[in-house]
């Protein structure tokens, strides 16, 4: 009966862990100063909170059902083919917008000058700005 | 004569659908594996004229250790941006840096962008147009040629090995 309660707690830790580092993701979303800054959160933390919350999810239907199930890794596999690609597009389009950020910034893309506008098409023929 | 390259061009993508049907079907039964493979097979032959022709895998093994590395790094990763937004003296240093790129084709590019990514407080903002530079907001930043050079290292490196040697 004794390694019930160790799978528990190792399961309990999964569980809270994931849920701790969900949750810090979201905070860093709501509270960190500029668009591309938030932006950090919801990719890193979450993706880890996630996959967290997918182990507990797979050692407590192994421990119940007696059978090991890894049908969970497709959703980690979909998670880590999308969440860069869409912080990507969402970087991509904040850029586009030429969006804030803070003034701490090192480094100004040649995206974010106004003159930019309108020609993002063409191959940009300067290298080493900044 | 039906060369293996003709019908089965992506073979890496075919064992992945393979294992994403088993997965998704929970069975292991002889029918789903047969299904699997015709799938497997099938979907990228329909869908080539979408796909740019992909570099073929050179070095599996690498590619596997690759795998091992980048999940490591997205564990450090997570807890270092945890750390960043729950400290309550944090003093970032956020940048943008352009990285030039060495890699040539589009898709170790495209795997490398996501790599960056996930890892280490790095997200990929623009592919310029002429596939020459990656932009990348970094969240905090010590030093542009340091961060540079690791990024080459861990990860452009290992993919131009297992890519394009």
């Amino acid at each position: 009966m004794t390694h019930y309660v160790i799978l528990e707690g190792v399961i309990a830790f999964f569980l809270i862990a994931g849920g701790a580092f969900t949750f810090i993701g979201s905070l860093g979303m709501a509270h960190l100063r500029d668009f591309y800054m938030r932006l950090h959160g919801p990719t890193k933390a979450t993706t880890l909170g996630i996959g967290c919350m997918l182990i507990a999810s797979m050692l407590y239907f192994w421990v119940t059902e007696g059978k090991p199930d890894i049908q969970e890794m497709l959703i980690t596999l979909f998670l880590f083919i999308t969440a860069p690609v869409s912080a990507h597009l969402l970087a991509k389009t904040g850029l586009h917008m030429q969006l804030m950020h803070v003034d701490k910034t090192r480094g100004k893309p040649l995206e974010l000058y106004e003159e930019e506008v309108g020609e993002k098409p063409v191959p940009h023929p300067d290298k080493g700005h900044g | 004569m039906i060369t293996p390259r003709a019908w089965l061009p992506t073979p890496l993508l075919s064992l992945l659908l393979l294992i994403v049907w088993l997965l998704l079907v929970r069975s292991m039964a002889f029918g789903h594996v047969l299904l699997g493979a015709v799938l497997g097979i099938a979907i990228p032959l329909v869908t080539r004229r979408f796909w740019d022709d992909q570099p073929m895998v050179r070095k599996p093994w690498l590619l596997l250790r690759f795998v091992l590395r980048v999940l490591i790094d997205i564990i450090i990763a997570n807890l270092q941006v945890s750390w960043i937004i729950i400290n309550p003296w944090r003093r970032t240093r956020p940048a943008f840096i352009e990285y030039p790129l060495t890699l040539e084709h589009s898709f170790p590019i495209t795997l490398l962008a996501n790599t960056i990514s996930l890892t280490p407080g790095t997200v990929s903002a623009n592919l310029r147009m002429d596939g020459r530079t990656l932009l990348i907001h970094v969240l905090d930043m010590d030093d542009e040629n340091a961060l540079i050079e690791e990024i080459r290292e861990r990860y452009e490196q290992p993919l131009k090995e297992i890519y394009e040697c």
